[in-house]
């Protein structure tokens, strides 16, 4: 039971989700929770990464985009179904995350160096999917349409909201089962301090590349996702700056290195963006200069994020009570 | 146990450690004092893996390390703590300690289980789930202790874990390093504070601009005139000499 109890919040997210596809009818509110959560998966890849590891990617579009990318090119180039596709897309993000994790972290690269490298790969996998002849160049792919379980198409926008609100919860599961293992607390304790982790026996480099290929495969799937519910894919929208920067404040606004922080702060954002351009009268741009505000707000004023507000309560013992005992001691 | 053979460490055109060696027999306690500056930590950083050094050999229970990575001395049986104390400040003391228990018990059960017993040792037993970033300078020294003796190490480096204490708190945690050697740790410690060298070291040895100048008990070590000399300057041994006969 005890062993258990973490997983609670999580399950109760969960039901919260499940729930969704079965009670709500209109089509904007599906499109608004397919796209939400499709960038909350994303969200909880970059998280694993810099919210856990501390290693801040400016470019998980790299990711998505190959993701995306590579179920598209295996079903259209291929010929294989759109399944296995799913598969070889997050396995195609994961070795995309070993080749960048391994160029960049074998060279020591750290903080905002490593930021740089992450955003120059997304821009080059942009440019080659932009002009090369297998990824459709600048015309993008369009996945033929297919309707039907076996080709992961659904006529129905609640039972793709169903699958994708499984592929969350699984992956919230694996995150908060990643938190409490081994794996999980030397990710944490070589985000903290590199040096300190390396004298308790943390081979730094091995963890790093393990959580960059996980986080990369989490990504890819997100990738997968947009794919087969868009069933469109170019350059722009796949190795998109876009999406680097949504998984970004989706994982700050939420709470960076907390298991529902990339949810939460998905659905906030998406939920204050939506809400501002229907009360603006579809002024131009407003749901991105709500997002800037959002981001100011929560930088400043909530160093926890979102989750951190809950979780600020539940400490059990305040700093400044415990400060004057010790130094007796 | 350790053997340190003629390392020498060069940062460019600085020599930090000129030829030194000493060995530290297992089982005991060994000092290494010498004044700011003398190359102690970085004979140190080199032990524990954190540097390669320009020339010399390092030899663990027999077996040369030098140039072998500090995660896998730690996995050998290799621990250390900083001189500047690195606590993962966001995690609790518990959660801090660990990430060194995890090294030998994959379960998380087990590292639990071990992290309370070995806060428990150090005086922090009633702290485990205060953020590390709320500890004391003596708090965050016990917790340095700590992970290190969480990842079961045979040999221990002690950075100066009494610099910065006062002296009622040195007390408190002499104690505890008597215990670690009594739990068959070996240990190797720098430090600054003789009241803790002379209660606690078999043998000392003394760095100085990079050498070692001297070896012995900490009665020996101390009345050394190369000692005296190092710390207080050229001439200094003769004039206190000359003082004591002075007195007499």
């Amino acid at each position: 039971m005890r062993t258990l109890r973490p997983y609670l919040p999580v399950l109760v997210l969960g039901v919260l989700l499940a729930l969704a596809p079965l009670f709500v009818t209109s089509n904007v509110v599906l499109n608004f929770l397919v796209f939400t959560l499709t960038v909350a998966l994303a969200a909880q890849g970059w998280n694993l990464l810099g919210g856990f590891g501390g290693q801040f990617s400016f470019g998980h579009a790299a990711f998505f985009g190959t993701g995306a990318y590579a179920s598209a090119i295996w079903q259209m180039q291929l010929g294989f179904d759109a399944w296995t596709g799913f598969v070889a897309g997050t396995l195609a993000g994961a070795l995309a995350g070993l080749v960048i994790g391994f160029l960049s972290f074998r060279a020591g690269l750290r903080g905002s160096y490593f930021a740089l490298v992450t955003l120059a790969f997304a821009e080059v996998f942009r440019v080659l999917a932009n002009s090369s002849e297998v990824t459709g160049g600048a015309a993008g792919l369009l996945l033929p349409l297919k309707i039907g379980a076996e080709n992961l198409q659904f006529a129905d926008r609640a039972t793709f909201l169903g699958f994708v609100v499984a592929l969350v919860i699984v992956v919230l599961l694996l995150v908060q089962w990643i938190r409490g293992s081994r794996f999980g607390a030397q990710l944490v304790a070589l985000r903290e301090n590199e040096e300190a982790a390396r004298a308790l026996g943390v081979d730094v480099l091995v963890v790093k590349l393990k959580a960059i290929c996980l986080s990369g495969a989490i990504t890819a799937a997100a990738g997968v996702l947009y794919l087969q519910y868009f069933l469109f894919i170019d350059s722009g929208i796949a190795y998109g700056t876009w999406i680097s920067v949504e998984v970004l404040l989706a994982a700050i606004v939420g709470g960076l290195g907390t298991v529902l922080g990339p949810v939460v702060g998905a659905l906030a954002l998406h939920g204050v963006g939506e809400l501002a351009k229907s009360l603006a009268g579809g002024l131009p741009g407003i749901d991105l200069a709500v997002y800037g505000a959002v981001l100011v707000v929560a930088v400043a004023f909530l160093p926890g994020g979102l989750v951190g507000i809950v979780r600020r309560r539940d400490r059990p013992r305040p700093v400044r009570d415990a400060a004057p005992v010790e130094g007796e001691a | 146990m350790l053997t340190v053979d003629n390392v020498t460490m060069r940062f460019g055109g600085l020599t930090a450690v000129n030829d030194a060696s000493m060995q530290v027999k297992a089982g005991s306690i060994t000092g290494l004092i010498g004044p700011n500056g003398a190359g102690k930590t970085t004979l140190f950083t080199i032990v524990s893996g954190f540097l390669k050094p320009t020339a010399g050999k390092v030899a663990f229970e027999g077996e040369t390390i030098t140039g072998v990575a500090a995660h896998r001395l730690a996995e050998r049986g290799i621990g250390r703590t900083f001189q500047i104390v690195k606590p993962f400040a966001g995690l609790s003391v518990l959660e801090n300690i660990v990430v060194g228990a995890f090294l030998r018990h994959p379960r998380r059960p087990d590292a639990e289980r071990l992290a309370a017993a070995v806060a428990e040792k150090v005086g922090l037993g009633d702290r485990l789930d205060a953020p590390a970033s709320s500890l004391t300078v003596a708090g965050r020294k016990r917790l340095e202790l700590a992970r290190a003796l969480a990842t079961e190490p045979r040999l221990l480096l002690l950075d100066e874990v009494l610099a910065g204490l006062n002296p009622s708190e040195v007390r408190d945690i002499l104690p505890v390093i008597r215990s670690l050697r009594d739990d068959g740790i070996t240990i190797l410690m720098i430090e600054h504070v003789m009241q803790a060298v002379v209660s606690l070291c078999d043998e000392v040895f003394v760095l100085a601009q990079g050498a070692i100048i001297a070896r012995g008990t900490p009665a020996e070590v101390v009345a050394d005139q190369k000692v005296i000399e190092a710390y207080l300057g050229h001439g200094a041994a003769a004039r206190l000499k000359g003082g004591e006969a002075a007195d007499a």
